[in-house]
């Protein structure tokens, strides 16, 4: 079985995040920030590895996809460290930002259906059901689209079962539901959600292991030309970031005495009819 | 008759100077991987020097590694197992499965394979969260692995390089009811079998870290008292054998969750190939590895510093007197900001001692240095921390009472700060001379 396991390095989920409205659609500032690889993709990679341990290692092999700057190679390093078996880091210049401004779920799905049909005899994508910067929540839908694959969102639970097909559950508003993703020529695409499992830490052997685990590194204009797309339609954004700005802050509340108050309160200020 | 010998004895510190240039020099080219260290260094004088507090990917993923786990497990449970004076044994199993005790056993012997800097911030980051899981971690590293590393034969190495990296906790059994500082004046006595293969341990250890937890002790004792210091001998003893009992911990002020026993050895039974290095030479080890322990203790003492500011500056910014935070307040701005910089040098220091160990140069001054400023620098900012919080400092609802407590040991385990000012005066005369 083949996994390939995209992540992204974005803003470390614990950092407080600073805006400087001068600078538009670059606002949110990225430069001595601490970065770390996306909780929804770590949860992917670990999931991937589950996998592989479930299915007793018959010679799996799980890929980890990072497209961004040179730093991203410590990203792919950790999936390595956590048990992934080999890299590929899409190399972007350093002033490519990946949080929705430059690079786009467009663009990144063209690419990650570019490396699937490259790397042949994929199973199954899995990768983090959003990003914790863009919070778009398309890539793998999208992918699955390009792919025209079998795909799963928001899952919670992956199970392989021995004729190919996935049986997921997903985690949606209404509960969860269970379906079943039919063996086909494209690999099954899985987006995970937060309950699908808990990350294991990377050991220090394992980190060490790591750097000798082989990795791809390839820049973006060479990746674009070897899978014969087009760089303005990888790069350019189809959706443009007009404003971001931080949320209001939260202004205090009031005491009120009684239900009756906390009713006409609620009237007065329109929440309730 | 004992007690003459013992003031004929110069203090132990002494014999290091003359024992030292020697033990550096044979330490300097040990610890070599290969014999042009110096040269390269040399030659690569031209080329951009990063600062000590810039860190290769390894140590980085190691730090987070530890940071990590550190706020994730340890956190939970740290004022537990300081009420209870026991540390979790899933805690332990823990440490060993993140590779937290082999930082530097090669991966041949199942280690973790990385080096000395590694195993400095993982002391570090422990630190910042629980000091008495962090010396566990840092006496097994820095003073029982490393001197295994340096000093065992191969069948030695074999023998317990693996268990130390894996499952077997270890505790470094030196100081006696008698002798602390006067290491030397030891009383454990080791009487060779007849036909040298085995040996008998007879005495008592005191003041034993984690000796409750540990499979192996790194024990010194005397094979032939008449040759004083130079009967001192190293053994790995297994704490399992026939004769070895662990006494009851003691109540201490602070590393509550760290035991810290007595030990006593009652015609305990070693075999010679369990001794480290040779025989009589085990004066020479303890000195050596104690140097890179003070470096080790330093990282547990800016930690505790760092862990301090962790507990103080969320609260200095939340808190609000007289519609003011406590943070913007101009008194307290001109003292947190005093400690951060005593903070910041101390571990630019240590970051440099352990820089210039894994380089071969020497570094005994340097180490001597690091652990007096930084224990004075850990307790300097324990004590104002719990000042800086108010009454809420002085109760169990925070940790800073508990690294208060802590940090106290640091001027005293792994030589006293006063030893520590002898050896750097020692060597700043030998420089003026």
């Amino acid at each position: 079985m083949k996994i390939l396991v995209p992540i992204k390095r974005v803003i470390d989920y614990a950092i407080k995040i600073r805006v400087d409205p001068t600078k538009g659609p670059h606002a949110v500032q990225t430069a001595n920030v601490k970065m770390s690889m996306n909780p929804f993709c770590e949860i992917a990679v670990e999931e991937a590895i589950r996998l592989k341990e479930a299915h007793k290692n018959k010679g799996d092999e799980i890929v980890a996809v990072s497209i961004g700057p040179k730093q991203c190679s410590e990203t792919i390093r950790t999936a390595l460290a956590m048990g992934a078996d080999r890299g590929i880091h899409i190399e972007t210049k350093g002033d490519v930002r990946g949080d929705y401004v430059d690079l786009q779920p467009w663009g990144i799905a063209k690419l990650l259906k570019g490396v699937v049909e490259k790397e042949e005899n994929v199973d199954l994508v899995l990768c983090g059901k959003q990003s914790i910067d863009s919070d778009c929540g398309q890539t793998g839908p999208l992918l699955a689209g390009f792919l025209n694959a079998p795909q799963a969102t928001f899952a919670a639970k992956v199970t392989k079962e021995d004729d190919g097909s996935f049986i997921v559950d997903r985690e949606t508003d209404a509960g969860t539901e269970t379906i079943k993703l039919l063996p086909s020529d494209a690999p099954a695409v899985i987006t995970c959600d937060l309950r699908l499992n808990t990350p294991r830490y990377p050991t220090m052997p394992n980190i060490m292991k790591a750097k000798k685990k082989p990795v791809q590194t390839i820049s973006l204009e060479d990746m674009v030309s070897e899978l014969g797309l087009d760089l303005d339609e990888v790069l350019k954004p189809k959706n443009q970031v007009v404003e971001v700005y931080e949320p209001p802050p939260r202004k205090e509340g009031e005491f009120v005495e009684s239900v009756d108050e906390l009713l006409s309160k609620l009237k007065e200020k329109g929440v309730v009819g | 008759m004992h007690c003459l010998s013992r003031l004929l004895k110069p203090c132990w510190y002494t014999k290091c100077r003359l024992t030292s240039s020697a033990a550096t020099r044979q330490y300097s080219t040990r610890s070599f991987s290969h014999a042009s260290s110096t040269e390269m260094l040399l030659e690569n004088h031209n080329e951009p020097r990063l600062p000590v507090t810039m860190f290769t990917e390894d140590e980085q993923m190691a730090r987070s590694a530890a940071r990590q786990w550190a706020n994730d497990i340890l956190k939970p449970v740290v004022r537990e197992m300081d009420n209870d004076s026991k540390t979790h044994t899933p805690i332990i199993e823990d440490l060993f499965k993140n590779g937290f005790m082999g930082m530097e056993i090669p991966e041949e012997y199942d280690g973790s394979g990385m080096n000395f800097t590694s195993a400095i911030l993982v002391v570090e980051e422990l630190s910042r969260v629980d000091p008495s899981v962090s010396i566990m971690v840092d006496i097994h590293n820095t003073l029982t692995n490393n001197a295994v590393r340096f000093w065992g034969s191969d069948a030695l190495k074999a023998k317990w390089l693996p268990r130390l990296a894996t499952d077997c906790v270890s505790s470094f059994a030196l100081s006696e009811t008698g002798s602390g500082t006067d290491a030397f004046a030891m009383k454990t006595i080791a009487t060779p079998s007849s036909d040298g293969s085995y040996y008998t341990l007879n005495g008592e250890k005191l003041w034993i870290s984690s000796s409750r937890e540990a499979g192996v002790m790194l024990v010194f004792a005397n094979v032939d008292p008449s040759l004083k210091h130079r009967g001192i001998t190293a053994f790995m003893v297994d704490a399992s054998s026939e004769g070895v009992s662990v006494g009851k911990p003691e109540k201490k002020l602070g590393l509550r969750a760290s035991s810290t026993c007595p030990v006593v050895f009652d015609n305990v039974k070693v075999d010679a190939m369990d001794i480290l290095g040779e025989v009589g030479l085990g004066y020479k080890y303890c000195i050596n590895i104690l140097n890179e322990g003070r470096i080790g203790i330093a990282a547990q003492q800016i930690g505790i510093a760092k862990g301090c500011f962790d507990v103080v500056m969320p609260y200095l910014l939340d808190r609000k007197q007289f519609g003011t935070k406590l943070a913007d307040f101009q008194g307290m701005e001109h003292q947190y900001a005093q400690l951060a910089t005593e903070i910041h040098a101390a571990e630019v220091m240590t970051y440099n001692a352990a820089r210039m160990k894994e380089n071969g140069l020497p570094f005994v001054k340097e180490a001597s240095m690091v652990k007096l400023f930084a224990s004075q620098v850990a307790e300097k900012t324990a004590s104002i921390s719990i000042e800086w919080l108010g009454g809420v400092g002085f109760t169990q609802d925070l940790l800073a009472e508990k690294f208060f407590r802590d940090c106290k040991v640091g001027s005293i385990y792994e030589g006293t700060s006063n030893i520590q000012l002898q050896t750097i005066a020692k060597r700043i005369k030998e420089e003026y001379e």
